[in-house]
């Protein structure tokens, strides 16, 4: 092999030989690629900056009030408080349901035809806006025999507390629970659960001590998926947790009752009310609340990721 | 081990009593659902009986429809029900067709580029956006588009002559179609994105190997091969995205404008700067209307034609994807 | 102690006929297709006539290919020739498909893979020749039959239409498709169907397929990866007196793993075992009268 001067260049498959056409289409996607990131870039950095700005320790630990500017009317602590309850409540009806369902749907599911019923109940459940839920809840909540979950005035049930918020916000969770643990329980290879049937313990068994335990992280997430969806929730607050800002507790019933079967506010609610288009209009106070929203979200995707980074280093199963 | 196993009758969760148990959990489930799609139904009988097919036509302002409904109710009079509710249909005609259209694009191509062409770097920055994209809540999209993007269009993009050759019809704030077809795009792209790739990674490697193997560059193997495989991928999540596009309201009640108003293409450019409100906001404007018998009637119409549509997308993108599943296996 | 890469050791079989095994047969006359039969094969008759003629396309120059740190081909020099069926032999691990995937540049496809050595196309390195070009050239038939999503007339109208810019209409390809079809032996069986789903021929219908899509790009060589490795005994056949007749339009080099196919259809066999080519001679030698032991022994069943 001759040596030269200058070795001649490889030829790698690059864009130069494709057709014009071909080549506007690769600029069009780096275009797109970038306006997505730069758009989230913005949003975040935007909201950091506002909320940054406007955010104070007090506003967090003071509930909101009636004031005539912004600085007078208090902070949103009973909106943070109202978040996280909901939050709390939605998830523990929402979890067991759901992994109870995913575990009838994936280790039994017979007959074949309720099975087939069930998954598009779970698809369709996902598929309905919140708002219609939200008017399914006035429903549900307004009838005399469930009065005990709220306020009722001369004989005229209110309907509306964190009891039936948070009823409905389990249904929005519900079907990313299913889906998750779905795909955690399937993907535990078949000759796992044989060897627990070989040494005689039943399904049940089976499933609450080897293939529950193995699906933890698949579990989790689709608790956290769910609670992402939850703290996010604006219609059904809005419609189903009355249109205070505070809690608004029954008198009669003791602690905790009394919150809970009353009205109250949570963030993405405050936020709404908050903004030129609500009622309130403060602006500032809005950033505030939408940064400390923000924040919620980004710390539940953050452990989202976390789960997923850990699960892979475990290792998987040889199938 | 013996716990489980008291000594004669076997294991008291024993499987049967389980499954039985968990049958009985999953029916109700089945059940709510079916109460659900049957209170609202009923609940709405009322509006749709005393209108008929003309509850979906235009005619007259639907804004003081609505309020004569809700008055008629308070007052005790004769209910009134007349409702035209095409304005609002319209706008969610106009507003979800034009942001699944964008988004369907967008959100093509740049999964084929995450798929694909996007060197390692920008990959692992892309796929961490979209998931975040996806997860934001729809109140700060809201917020945002209401303190940032609304009075950007009605101070910057709509001009005096635009807003006075409309005014004695609709003033243009910069509330319109045009923010709302932007922002929520941007609320359902990541969605699409995420279902695209999910499809394209799919795709049999052998078939995308093959025609590389024609001579075929990666361009339009990616397109021509890739993307038709994936097209089950592709129709489950234009479909999904279409059904969380319909049931939004809060964002766009916070955006699209609050009236009643039909956009006209006639008007020419214009027309995109219009306000409008489609369905689902309406109900979240109007819902302390919820006491009042006939405005309650309404207000759960609007609510069954949001189920009906929004569930039958659903359920198409659902069967898309178990197709694409089939597929895939193969 | 053995070294890890020595083979395993020779199991004894029982043949029928004990001399069968031991006796080398003297190295046949060459030209005459009818050999002497071969150690070891009782059944394998070679019925292709000897090439008419033979044009080196390309040529394989001391290549060594490299996945990471593993050395899957060991600087391997071979020709290849239009006229004649080269067919590259050697068991499971050997390197001969990758030898094949370096031929049109498919290892690049792999981010670890690293070649050395030259190949050259018409005396042309082919890392000198734009990749997207050089698949033109030479194009490859997979042992998975994987025809793409569309009709059999698109799946070979694919490969005409992305070469050129211009969209050309249907009309306008159909003497090319036919053609292609009719080189591959399928436009009779299809030429009522070209509509249909490619996806719904049966096995060897799709595989030739695949082949009348190789053959659409009017390759100068033609590679095929073990192509009847999924196929049954008829299809196999009709395939191989495809192969054999494609031998004067195209180079043909085809890796498989099956002796006696090799033996029916190639006119030089090269034997490569754990990416060193042990041995390359023309077909009737290699069985026949094998020089190195290590052929011998694979050629006889001892291993593989």
């Amino acid at each position: 092999m001759e040596l030269s001067l200058k070795a001649p260049k490889q030829a790698v498959e690059g864009s130069a030989t494709w057709a014009l056409s071909d080549r506007i289409g690769l600029v069009v996607c780096w275009a797109l690629g970038l306006l997505f990131c730069a758009v989230a870039v913005a949003i975040v950095a935007f909201l950091f900056v506002k909320g940054v700005s406007y955010l104070e320790l007090s506003m967090l630990t003071t509930p909101a009030s009636a004031g005539f500017s912004q600085a007078e009317s208090g902070g949103f602590s009973d909106a943070l408080f109202g978040t996280m309850i909901v939050a709390v409540m939605a998830i523990s009806l929402a979890l067991p349901t759901g992994v109870a369902t995913a575990i009838w749907l994936v280790e039994y599911g017979r007959p074949a035809a309720l099975a087939r019923i069930t998954e598009s109940t779970i698809e369709a459940i996902a598929g309905i806006p919140s708002i219609v839920l939200a008017l399914f809840g006035t429903v549900i909540f307004s009838n005399t025999a469930l009065g005990f979950l709220s306020r009722s005035s001369e004989g005229v049930v209110f309907g509306r507390s964190f009891f039936a918020a948070s009823a409905m916000l389990s249904l929005v969770a519900l079907p990313l629970v299913v889906a998750s643990t779905r795909e955690g329980l399937n993907s535990i290879p078949r000759h796992v659960r044989e060897a627990s049937y070989a040494v005689g313990k039943t399904k049940a068994a089976t499933v609450r001590r080897i293939l529950l335990p193995t699906s933890r992280p698949q579990v989790a997430t689709g608790a956290m998926l769910g609670l992402g969806r939850i703290i996010g929730d604006t219609a059904i607050i809005i419609v189903l947790l009355g249109a205070t800002q505070n809690f608004a507790p029954v008198e009669e019933a003791p602690f905790p009752l009394d919150y809970l079967r009353g009205a109250g506010t949570t963030l993405t609610n405050f936020v709404y009310e908050a903004s030129p288009t609500g009622n309130l209009n403060q602006p500032e106070k809005a950033y505030a609340a939408a940064f400390v929203l923000l924040l919620m979200v980004l710390a539940l995707n953050a452990a989202v990721d976390l789960v997923h980074r850990r699960a892979r280093k475990v290792g998987t199963w040889s199938h | 081990m013996n716990e489980e196993f008291p000594q004669e009758y076997g294991p008291r969760w024993s499987d049967q009593r389980v499954e039985r148990m968990l049958g009985v959990l999953v029916c109700a489930v089945v059940g709510l659902l079916l109460a659900m799609i049957a209170t609202v139904f009923v609940r709405a009988w009322p509006s749709f009986s005393h209108n008929g097919l003309a509850w979906f036509g235009p005619g007259g302002a639907v804004d003081e429809q609505l309020n004569a409904i809700f008055l008629s109710g308070q007052s005790g009079a004769e209910y009134v029900y007349t409702f035209h509710g095409w304005p609002l249909i319209w706008s969610t005609i106009l507003i979800t067709g034009g942001s699944v259209l964008i988004a369907l694009f967008s959100a093509l191509f740049v999964a084929v580029f995450i798929v694909e062409f996007a060197p390692e770097w920008m990959s692992n920055i892309l796929q961490p956006v979209v998931r975040f994209l996806a997860s934001v809540p729809s109140v700060i999209y809201g917020l945002l588009g209401v303190l940032v993007l609304v009075p950007f269009i009605g101070n910057h993009l709509i001009s005096e002559e635009q807003k006075s050759s409309v005014a004695g019809v609709i003033s243009l704030t910069g509330y319109s179609l045009l923010a709302a077809v932007l922002v929520l795009t941007l609320m359902i792209a990541p969605l699409m994105v995420s279902i695209f790739t999910d499809g394209l990674r799919s795709v049999k490697p052998g078939w995308l190997e093959g025609s590389l193997a024609l001579g075929v560059n990666r361009w339009r193997t990616t397109w021509k091969i890739g993307v038709r495989a994936a097209r089950p991928a592709i129709v489950a999540g234009t479909v999904l995205a279409t059904a969380r596009a319909i049931g939004e309201a809060v964002m766009l009640a916070m955006i699209s404008g609050s009236v009643g108003f039909a956009p006209n293409p006639a008007d020419g450019l214009i027309f995109i700067y219009e306000p409008s409100r489609p369905l689902a906001p309406t109900i979240v404007k109007n819902i302390d209307q919820l006491s009042s018998p006939p405005a309650n009637a309404t207000l759960f119409a609007i609510a069954a034609i949001l189920l009906l549509s929004a569930t039958l997308f659903s359920l198409t993108g659902y069967l898309a994807r178990r197709s694409m599943a089939k597929y895939g296996a193969a | 102690m053995e070294s890890l890469t020595s083979p395993p050791p020779i199991r004894r079989l029982q043949l029928e006929d004990p001399r069968a095994a031991t006796e080398f047969l003297p190295p046949d006359a060459g030209s005459n297709g009818h050999a002497a039969q071969p150690s070891g094969f009782t059944a394998a008759k070679r019925s292709i006539k000897a090439p008419q003629f033979s044009i080196r396309r390309m040529e394989i120059d001391e290549v060594s290919v490299h996945y990471g740190a593993k050395e899957a081909v060991k600087r391997v020099s071979l020709p290849v020739r239009q006229g004649e069926v080269l067919s590259l032999i050697g068991p499971s691990g050997c390197g001969k498909t990758t030898l094949l995937r370096s031929l049109n540049r498919l290892t690049e496809l792999t981010t670890t893979a690293r070649l050395s050595g030259r190949i050259l196309l018409d005396d042309v390195d082919i890392k000198l020749i734009e990749p997207t070009l050089l698949r033109r050239r030479v194009t490859m038939v997979f042992q998975q039959p994987n025809p793409f999503p569309m009709s059999v007339f698109d799946n070979i109208a694919y490969v005409l239409r992305e070469q050129g810019s211009r969209r050309a209409r249907k009309k306008a390809l159909e003497p090319a498709v036919h053609s292609a079809l009719d080189r591959a032996g399928l436009f009779e069986e299809v030429k009522d169907n070209l509509d249909h789903p490619a996806l719904k021929l049966s096995g060897g219908q799709q595989q030739r397929l695949c082949i009348a899509r190789a053959l659409a790009a009017e390759p100068e060589v033609l590679l095929l990866d073990e192509p009847c490795s999924a196929l049954d005994p008829k299809s196999t056949q009709v395939i191989e007196d495809l192969i054999v007749k494609l031998r004067d339009d195209v180079a043909v080099v085809i890796v498989t793993h099956n002796l006696q196919q090799a033996y029916r259809i190639a006119d030089h066999v090269a034997f490569m075992y754990l990416g060193d080519l042990v041995e390359y001679n023309s077909a009737t030698a290699l069985f026949g009268s094998p020089r190195e032991t290590r052929t011998q022994e694979y050629v006889s069943g001892a291993f593989g």
